[in-house]
């Protein structure tokens, strides 16, 4: 009976919710038909599902914010890497299917590893336009998880066009379409006019370089999608993966390219019903870097690279409008993929890896290539260490969001592996015996005391991603209103022992329970249930007749697509379970005019 | 030193895939418990002893004092030996595909032909095969750059295609002829051809060395001959002749470190 209501309790655990300002305290959770609720009637407590956390961690079920999980370039790792999956295999239960691939696995793999792990929502990091149909077909089929995708518009032709000539109203009306046409959540922008440049064999080196043909630069296209961004009010801010990514030196593109944003006004203009939070559960940021350890590099070559992210960090430490996910490296064997077909192409030519490279029409591109993050290896090394710098280094974890950028920097089933890191220096130092003396010679990681909390993990896992990208109104806390999603961890805070690294890391990647929406879907790194899991995806409002002489242009230029403009749209039977968000309503829409 | 027979009852109808045939799993077991073993076949898993009578006095002490022999038609029969590290296995027939696949140690001798991917990502040990071979032996599997790492593989009939693909240490030895694309994507390691290849030899090599004693039909285009020698030595094998010492492959890259040694003409 209480599996199917979705109604629980679950008594007596240290609960962690950061967005109540709830620190482990000893404290019930009740959840009504999916839904935390403060109490439960007493008939209603008679058929809950009843847990029993004595001596547990509670927390909000796991939110990733940036994670490559569905779409083309996902399954070109997939096809590319036979060997990364017949060694890598998952049998099918009752209840689950089977499943294969160990740094990209199948989409019911994935779905069942993250939950096993204690995370309920993730979000793909990147879908082009064009291939948003294949992007909402995987995550259809990705089991349990409420997911959404972010849309790549950087090099798209339109916004580039629109932003060269200043029109941001025409530039704002292209992306709500685009938001509404291919069902995406937020705006993603890869390496900004570099991307376009990749169509001839160039890149662009910095902020104030036009690009071939556009000549629209980087720092224009950054500002330009930023005030689109906040002119429509979307839960995102702007999501930048910045230039230069993955070239010594290229820390201070990413501070400069985060100084663009500075002095606007993060406005989320979501029409929806909030949890209840203490902490304000709306974003402060107007940019959100993505994977910042590889932007964060200092030298100007391998041969003298180190860390940049002391400086990188000594800024965002400056600001409140910045939020950063970190894309850690926990060594061990990865798939990079990327919109950044040039960064993929230096890759290329530093590993002779196999290589897959496409261009997205009039939109974008992206490179896949295989990787083996060593020890061994002095830059691999520093990488590690930087990705954990960027976690220490900025003080304030509210700007922090743990990641792997998976699976560039590492698999997101290395989570655990990466939190032990963060909670304790002893771990670190353990690890940088190991390492290439680089790690702690080329960073400052060596002289980092500081180790994470259970609070502040809860933070960088669950409050902060889900505020991040405006999730916060019913994921990433436990206050009445939200969604039933938690995770039981076998940890007593009383008797935490982070120094035990392995003990604390197979702890953290097998939670006692995952619940989702009231309901146990995993216990024990076993898959007990399976729910569908929903699509999130924003529907922004804009002027009709400003639509319409947008859509001129669209149609225009719709000759140079290989695609006909009916089969452009993602239909909505590509959705199941979907959430529309409401943005900027009309009533708003028209004060604005 | 224990001995276990396994002989094959009848004809072996869809293949069966026998990974639970090695020394490890069979030391210290009695004749019961090496029966009773599970091996897949298609979707079902049945015990050896609905495929094989066995044969066993006392249980073995260890991997390394367990000898195994396979007596009959074993061509339908694959993953025997695989990933065995210690011990012997003796087979006096035929052999099917992927024996001694990943195998760190110990030894196997086939009296008959093996199939493909003999010796597959092997690390270790002697895997000598009396009788002809399959594709892909001692190669990479599918998707990987890394075949072979170590140990020694003697083929005395002929080998087909993609022998030694990946090849990154070791030596693999021919005493017939190979097909097409022998050491392809070689880096490291030993190939060495008492007969004839017919093309492809050492393509995207990057480092290791291919001596091939007869003729190559078709030799690869990324190549640059180096000079020439007499009886020149590969490994600890002494040539008998005149070679042409080639180097390359330039196609794959400007500093390509391989090597072929090829029948002068």
């Amino acid at each position: 009976m209480a599996a199917l209501t979705g109604t629980a309790i679950i008594r007596n655990g240290s609960v962690f919710d950061p967005l109540n300002e709830i620190n482990g305290d000893k404290k019930d959770i009740f959840i009504r038909e999916g839904k935390v609720v403060s109490a439960l009637g007493s008939a209603e407590q008679k058929d809950a599902l009843i847990i029993d956390a004595r001596g547990k961690t509670v927390m909000p079920g796991g939110v990733d914010s940036h994670s490559h999980v569905a779409g083309t370039k996902v399954n070109a790792g997939r096809l590319m890497r036979p060997e990364d999956h017949y060694k890598s295999v998952r049998a099918k239960t009752s209840i689950t299917h089977s499943g294969s691939g160990y740094t990209v696995p199948s989409v019911y793999k994935q779905g069942y590893d993250y939950a096993a792990m204690g995370y309920t929502t993730v979000f793909e990091a990147a879908m082009p336009p064009l291939e948003a149909r294949h992007t909402h077909e995987e995550m259809r089929a990705t089991p349990i998880l409420d997911m959404g995708a972010y849309m790549v518009l950087g090099n798209n032709w339109f916004i580039m066009r629109y932003l060269k000539e200043g029109d941001i109203e025409k530039a704002a009306a292209y992306t709500s379409w685009m938001l509404r046409t291919h069902k995406g959540y937020g705006i993603k922008c890869v390496n900004p006019a570099g991307v376009e440049n990749w169509g001839w064999a160039k890149n662009v080196s910095g902020l104030d370089q036009p690009n071939i043909h556009f000549e629209v630069t980087p720092r224009e296209l950054i500002r330009g999608l930023a005030e689109v961004n906040e002119m429509l009010g979307l839960p995102m801010s702007l999501h930048l993966h910045a230039n230069n990514l993955g070239h010594p030196g290229n820390w201070e593109t990413a501070r400069d390219s985060l100084m663009i944003t500075s002095g606007m006004e993060p406005r989320n203009k979501s029409q929806l019903e909030w949890g209840e939070t203490r902490e304000s559960a709306r974003r402060r940021q107007t940019v959100y870097l993505a994977h910042a350890q590889f932007s964060a590099y200092g030298g100007t070559s391998w041969r003298d690279f180190c860390s940049g992210a002391a400086d990188l960090a000594k800024y965002i430490n400056q600001v409140d409008d910045v939020v950063i996910d970190s894309g850690s490296v926990p060594f061990g064997p990865a798939t990079t993929m990327t919109g950044d077909g040039p960064a993929q192409h230096d890759l290329y030519m530093i590993t002779g890896q196999k290589w897959s490279n496409t261009d997205v029409e009039l939109e974008c591109g992206s490179g896949v290539l295989p990787l083996v993050y060593m020890k061994s290896s002095p830059v691999h090394s520093v990488q590690w260490a930087i990705g954990l710098e960027v976690m220490l280094l900025i003080d304030d974890p509210w700007k922090t969001i743990m990641t792997t950028d998976h699976p560039n920097g590492g698999i997101f089933t290395q989570y655990p592996q990466l939190l032990t890191w963060l909670m304790s220096k002893k771990a670190r130092d353990d690890t940088a015996k190991e390492c290439h003396k680089w790690a702690y010679d080329k960073s400052t990681l060596g002289g980092v005391d500081r180790e994470l909390s259970l609070y502040e993990m809860a933070i960088v896992t669950r409050a902060n991603p889900a505020r991040t990208i405006g999730m916060a109104y019913r994921k990433g806390h436990l206050g009445a209103g939200a969604d039933g999603d938690v995770t039981i961890f076998d940890i007593d805070p009383a008797n935490l022992n982070p120094n035990d690294s392995a003990a604390l890391t197979a702890k953290l990647a097998r939670p006692e329970y995952t619940i989702k929406d009231g309901r146990i879907v995993a216990c024990q790194g076993e898959i007990v249930s399976v729910p569908e899991g929903r699509r999130f995806y924003c529907q922004p409002y804009m002027d009709e007749d400003l639509e319409k002489d947008m859509l001129k242009d669209v149609k225009d230029w719709f000759k140079y697509y290989t695609v006909g403009f009916a089969n452009y749209p993602v239909p909505d039977k590509y959705l199941k379970n979907p959430v529309a968000i409401p943005v900027n309503q009309p009533l708003e829409a028209v004060m604005r005019r | 030193m224990a001995e276990i027979i396994l002989k094959i009852r009848e004809k072996i109808g869809i293949m069966v895939e026998a990974e639970a045939i090695k020394p490890e799993s069979f030391a210290g077991k009695s004749k019961e418990e090496i029966e009773a073993l599970l091996v897949w076949q298609g979707p079902e898993k049945l015990p050896l002893s609905s495929f094989f009578d066995v044969e066993a006095s006392s249980p073995s002490a260890s991997p390394e004092e367990t000898r195994i022999i396979l007596q009959g038609d074993l061509s339908r029969v694959k993953r025997i030996g695989e990933g065995m590290k210690a011990g012997s296995i003796e087979i006096d027939g035929p052999a099917g595909m992927h024996l001694g696949a990943e195998m760190a140690g110990g030894s196997i001798l086939v009296k008959g032909n093996a199939g493909s991917w003999s010796g597959r990502e092997m690390k270790g040990g002697l895997l000598h095969i009396k009788g002809d071979c399959g594709d892909h032996v001692g190669s990479a599997y599918r998707g990987s750059w890394r075949g072979m790492t170590g140990g020694q593989i003697i083929v005395e009939g002929n080998a087909r295609s993609q022998l030694g693909g990946g090849l990154a240490g070791g030596q693999i030895t021919v005493g017939g002829d190979v097909e097409n694309f022998c050491g392809i994507r070689q880096s490291g390691g030993l190939i060495l051809v008492r007969g004839s290849a017919v093309r492809g030899v050492g393509a995207e090599m990057n480092g290791g060395t291919i001596a091939v004693c007869k003729d190559i039909l078709q030799p690869s285009p990324g190549f640059v001959e180096t000079g020439r020698e007499e009886d020149p030595t590969v490994g600890e094998v002494k040539l008998e002749g005149r070679f042409v010492k080639l180097s390359g492959d330039y196609a794959l890259s400007k500093n390509a470190k391989g090597t072929i040694y090829c029948r002068e003409v």
